[in-house]
């Protein structure tokens, strides 16, 4: 996966600006790596199903029969037609409930991340920019939520601002920007120091300015990378919570908590309540992390996170 | 190396004080607990009277005082639900969840290093491509997923393994029931892990040394296991260290799932109960070791890289 990067040299005419020429080494590391086209395939039909869950789902998600309670899939012998996935305890249909499902670990992956990174980016910033005070301040902070397991504070956290999507989305970025302020941080120390920092600096510009125009372009590529696995991680934990019921509460249909509710299924044998919602995540999570990959090989083959 | 160690001890101290502040702080906002410790038909004198008793009405920073206080002499209170001393709850249980940390750690070490110097010296085969594609699998796996289809597939369908606790019929029974928690919880570090040793054993095999060994007319072996490796193990010690909270981190999932007596179980049921000393003993008690266990690598790592100490 990794570091199997073959770039193709892709016939290029003579003459090209720069930004194409860009366009062209990021389709041709493309091409060289069928597990990243497969990737981006998982993630957009995971996105569409998150998207149009309403409209393609065949059955409402969070009411169902008890009359079709525990229906094998389809194609098994008890398995009946309406129900291609099966149904769980309650009767509701597993196909239905995994297509919301997405709906929750995208949303909380894609903007729990986003938020995190803009606190963790903001602090990394500010610390490596103008040391000091502010940078002790923020990097004790960060030590401190080192020394705790991301799972165990975010249960805490939740336990204290209860169950919903918009607490989960704060948990989780509360519980994660300190890897982007850290990241951050050590790279401003040194791009501080380069030449066109100084003369930025001697021509009269604003700490502002600087900050955002001329360091914060060049510390982006490393952002970028930990970001993208930062939404696999962060999937990863909303599902954890969800499978603690801790999440967005009973009501919602999401991929954790169904594996959790069919945990007691393990004796009796319905497997299909539990390892399709399971599969999403990891297929999901799986996408996620096959992009990272290839990012990472992109901005900086040297970067190991 | 003495001043070293000192320093990074004095740090560690620092950043424990750090955490039981920030716990003691998120938990304060959960609000009162008194009523966990009185009976439902209890007056309001009476309310008054244990609320005055626990030290509840008292400000949060006399509390907290109260609470450092008592945790430097190893006492953390007495939890509301089950009226024990909380230190003894937790370190109860510590032992149960110290040895799923561990075994967890072994096993995904014992799978992590075979796998990633085979890979590194076979770079570009199918080998190498099957470990590496097993490696993603196993970093996007959710840990609770994990253990619910081994607990499916060997638990339940064919019955070699029983599907929770902890044995207590001497070591043969004990292992029956440690295995599939300990793969469960190593999981996701063995996949990362596998391909960290992979990328570092690929930077040293580049190394001029390497060369002059491979020139020198060694084995295999004996330039891969005792020249490139050595070189190569000091990163992956240091993300032992960061494994090791991971793995603390996870067992309080892989503790729910296999019903394990330790104390990400105990955590996990004192939230959920509002059982305040004991949450904060379990988070102080678990960031100590994970601390302790930091320090203790990172004077490993002075030692194995006397540039980093004078640093």
């Amino acid at each position: 996966m990794s570091a199997t990067v073959v770039v193709v040299p892709l016939p290029l005419p003579a003459v090209q600006t720069g930004r194409r020429r860009k366009r062209a080494r990021l389709l041709a590391m493309l091409l060289a790596r069928p597990s990243t086209l497969v990737a981006l395939g998982i993630l957009l039909l995971v996105i569409f199903c998150g998207l149009f869950a309403p409209l393609i789902a065949p059955h409402a998600a969070r009411a169902g029969n008890v009359i079709d309670s525990k229906l094998p899939p389809a194609w098994l012998p008890q398995g009946d037609a309406r129900f291609l996935l099966g149904t769980d305890e309650l009767g509701r249909d597993i196909l239905s409930r995994v297509l919301f499902g997405a709906q929750i670990s995208l949303t909380v992956g894609f903007t729990a991340v986003v938020l995190a990174g803009a606190v963790g980016i903001t602090l990394g910033l500010v610390a490596g920019y103008f040391r000091g005070i502010v940078d002790d301040v923020v990097m004790r902070l960060a030590d401190i939520q080192l020394a705790l397991p991301q799972i165990l504070m975010a249960i805490a956290i939740l336990a204290v601002l209860g169950p919903g999507l918009r607490n989960v989305v704060l948990t989780l970025a509360i519980t994660t920007w300190v890897t982007y302020a850290r990241v951050v941080r050590g790279e401003v120390l040194s791009v501080r120091e380069k030449d066109f920092v100084q003369a930025a600096r001697a021509i009269g510009a604003g700490h502002l300015p600087i900050m955002l125009r001329h360091i914060l372009p060049n510390v982006l590529a490393s952002v970028i990378v930990i970001a993208s696995f930062a939404v696999a991680q962060t999937i990863l934990a909303e599902a954890a919570l969800s499978f603690l019921g801790l999440s967005v509460g009973p009501d919602v249909p999401t991929w954790g908590g169904m594996v959790a509710a069919g945990r007691d299924q393990i004796i009796t044998g319905q497997w299909w309540i539990y390892t399709f919602p399971g599969l999403s995540i990891v297929l999901t999570v799986l996408g996620v992390n096959l992009i990272g990959d290839w990012l990472r090989d992109y901005f900086d083959p040297r970067l190991k996170v | 190396m003495g001043t070293y160690i000192i320093r990074r001890l004095l740090q560690s101290i620092l950043v424990l004080l750090g955490v039981t502040f920030l716990v003691y702080f998120i938990l304060f906002q959960t609000g009162d607990p008194t009523f966990l410790s009185v009976s439902t038909d209890a007056t309001q004198q009476e309310v008054e009277r244990v609320r005055h008793q626990l030290g509840f009405d008292q400000p949060w920073y006399v509390q907290y005082a109260e609470f450092l206080g008592g945790a430097v002499r190893g006492n953390f209170g007495t939890s509301l639900r089950q009226g024990l001393p909380v230190t003894g709850l937790v370190l109860e249980r510590m032992p149960a969840t110290l040895e799923l940390a561990l075994a967890a750690l072994a096993i995904s070490l014992l799978v992590a290093f075979p796998v990633g110097i085979l890979a590194a010296t076979r770079r570009n085969t199918r080998l190498d491509q099957l470990a590496m594609l097993g490696a993603v699998l196993g970093q996007s796996a959710p840990t609770f997923f994990v253990g619910i289809m081994l607990l499916f597939i060997f638990g339940g369908m064919l019955n070699w393994f029983p599907i929770g606790g902890r044995g207590q019929t001497g070591p043969v029974d004990e292992a029956r029931h440690l295995i599939l928690p300990a793969i469960t919880l190593g999981t996701f570090s063995m996949a990362r892990n596998a391909r960290l040793i992979r990328s570092s054993m690929l930077e040293t095999l580049g190394l001029e040394y390497v060369t002059v060994a491979w020139a020198k007319g060694l084995g295999e072996t004996a330039v891969v296991l005792r020249h490139a490796l050595r070189n190569a193990l000091i990163p992956v010690i240091t993300v032992i260290g960061l494994d090791f909270g991971a793995l603390l981190g996870g067992a309080i999932i892989t503790e729910t799932v296999f019903a394990w007596p330790g104390v990400g179980n105990l955590v996990v049921k004192a939230i959920g109960q509002k059982d305040f000393p004991v949450v904060v003993g379990c988070v102080t008690m678990l960031a100590v070791v994970f601390i302790t266990l930091n320090v203790v690598i990172d004077v490993l790592y002075g030692y194995l890289d006397p540039r980093i100490r004078r640093a």
